[in-house]
């Protein structure tokens, strides 16, 4: 019996090599537990018949000598990753039976690796929501209280990492998706600097703030996949060069700045503020200076983005050429019936929403406004990421919610005020877990687990090292 | 905004929508704009923002990318072409525009 528990891809990398267990042996145990878990939790929305085929590949490269960090190691796929040969559907009935044509570049680099998948994971439609609860295939339960949800939109990703169901996984965040469902799962999700891992096969939602991020057990592990897909890609034109970003030089004191305005407003659990306040303190244990900064709320910002971008992306979803169609009398109504039928109640009220602030005469005042706003948000960060090396929030304002419980599209939106500042200015960001809270009503037997909280670190562009270095020493030391 | 605005933006957006639709969305939207109205101007002078932006256009050569390079994708086209919802002799059918 492999101990998946303790798991983490730097001990089965050691495993596989010294033929502790196989790469086969290793997918089996992962399958079984996808077996016993998915049909309760809807984590994963299908997972391939091949993946021991994949497996005993995996294990004749290594029969050859070959190491990789990730040949033979078992991730989850967010649905909106392309995999050539695959369904990938966005987890929206406009692509239900869609097959991808092509990898993903962050797919053919872990193909390379020899990384097994196991299968595509639940996600909000088209990754507009924060719950999983906007997916047209059911809601992805949270793994310590199935009565809430895992998060989102990546909650398929996060929870399959946190349920043993994968080593790792593959996620993308537009404003938050694998930070926060990360943080309700009790895994570490990173939000890569914007550009660094291409979006070339990713299933675009809003492409200025969109990027593919890794979700894992530990920081470490987080590093070795974002590792594995980074790099410049000719196929994506806002891809940056590897030396674009300097590395910063290592400094003898470190600075965190911490928004306390942000986070002593109304809105935010008093546990997430408890919490957090004893991050802050650990942090200062382990030789950081903690520096009060100012963040604003650039909520109705990122949205008037979001929308905008949304509405132009899924405009290319129209029956005509793949995916759903539904047939009418003439080429106007195969568009109508199709986008009815294929599109979410979310999905249709943010393409509308989006035209809305796009429309003539609206343009100057939400989209026009909204990217002056941008511009100056990135000026005033580059500012502060020369007073500061990282900036530390709590990732969410609220643990993970009842599932049903926030029906009003707008209290949602509002509940990624932490997150969605990385992806407007296009900072890297993570989040790890930082103890957890008290709840009733957690299931018999489950006495004694309770809802997972996390905390986020961002910092400067390009500066990933900065947080992993941090993440790891919190992870230290850290209260299990 | 009121009900002909719901329409009006959904048949620009193509999208067809039943009269719960329009009217569930309509209370939706108004409370989100009203929210996201809050927006404002940002008071420091960032005009010039093209000349901010720290990014470059990324430009190539037009010649055709080597297939085998690893610049190329590589396309299915049996893949594509299955995936037509109407389709005769490897082509996209389509109903008449005009």
């Amino acid at each position: 019996m492999i101990d998946l528990e303790n798991l983490t891809i730097t001990k089965a990398r050691k495993a596989l090599d010294e033929k502790v267990f196989s790469a086969v042996d290793l997918a089996s145990a992962y399958l079984a537990e996808i077996k016993k878990k998915n049909g309760g939790l809807n984590a994963y929305l299908e997972v391939y018949d091949d993946v021991l085929e994949q497996a005993k590949r995996a294990d004749e490269m290594i029969a050859k000598g070959e190491s990789y960090p990730l040949l033979g190691i078992p991730l989850a796929v967010k649905d909106v990753i392309l995999i050539e040969g695959r369904k990938v559907s966005a987890a929206s009935k406009i692509l239900e039976n869609y097959t991808a044509s092509y990898d993903a570049t962050a797919i053919a680099k872990l193909k390379k690796q020899g990384a097994v998948f196991l299968g595509r994971t639940n996600m909000d439609e088209f990754a507009l929501g924060s719950s999983t609860e906007n997916s047209a295939y059911g809601v992805t339960k949270n793994p310590s209280d199935p009565n809430r949800v895992a998060g989102g939109t990546s909650g398929g990703s996060a929870a399959a990492v946190a349920a043993l169901m994968a080593l790792g996984a593959l996620g993308s965040d537009t404003g938050g998706s694998v930070r926060q469902p990360a943080s309700f799962c009790g895994v570490v999700g990173l939000k890569p600097t914007y550009g660094k891992v291409s979006r070339y096969g990713l299933i675009a939602a809003a492409s200025s703030l969109d990027c593919i991020g890794p979700i894992a057990k530990n920081t470490e592990d987080a590093q070795i996949i974002f590792k594995a897909i980074y790099g410049h890609d000719a196929l994506d034109s806002t891809s940056v060069a590897d030396n674009f970003y300097v590395k910063s030089s290592p400094k003898k004191e470190l600075v965190i700045g911490v928004p306390s305005d942000l986070i002593n407003q109304e809105g935010i659990d008093p546990s997430i503020k408890e919490n957090f306040e004893k991050v802050v303190k650990t942090f200062e244990s382990l030789g950081y200076k903690i520096k009060d900064i100012k963040l604003p709320n650039c909520i109705a910002l990122y949205y008037i983005v979001n929308f905008a971008e949304v509405s132009s992306n899924l405009a290319r979803f129209d029956g005509v050429r793949y995916g759903l169609h539904k047939d009418g009398k003439n080429l106007l109504e195969d568009y109508l019936l199709t986008k009815d039928a294929g599109f979410g109640k979310e999905t249709k009220r943010r393409i509308l929403l989006g035209t809305y602030v796009l429309s003539a005469g609206y343009y100057d005042a939400y989209y026009g406004k909204a990217q002056v706003a941008r511009e100056s948000l990135r000026q005033e960060f580059k500012e502060l990421f020369s007073e500061v090396d990282l900036i530390l929030t709590p990732t969410s304002p609220v643990p993970a919610w009842k599932i049903g419980e926030k029906s009003d599209p707008l209290s949602m939106y509002l509940a990624d005020i932490f997150t969605i500042t990385a992806n407007i200015v296009g900072v890297p960001a993570m989040s790890l877990p930082s103890g957890f809270m008290e709840t009733e009503g957690l299931p018999a037997g489950k006495a004694g687990k309770k809802l997972p909280l996390g905390i986020q670190l961002m910092s400067a562009h390009g500066q990933e090292d900065v947080i992993f270095e941090a993440g790891k020493k919190f992870e230290a030391i850290r209260e299990k | 905004m009121d009900i002909k605005d719901v329409e009006n933006l959904a048949s620009l957006a193509r999208i067809e929508l039943t009269e719960d639709e329009k009217n569930d969305l309509l209370s939706d939207m108004e409370s989100i704009l009203g929210y996201i109205k809050q927006i404002e101007r940002p008071a420091a002078d960032v005009d010039d923002f093209e000349a901010n932006q720290n990014v470059t256009n990324v430009w190539r050569e037009d010649v055709l990318v080597d297939e085998n390079s690893s610049q190329a994708s590589k396309f299915s086209k049996e893949l594509i072409i299955g995936q037509f919802p109407d389709k005769q002799d490897g082509f996209l059918k389509v109903k008449k525009i005009l």
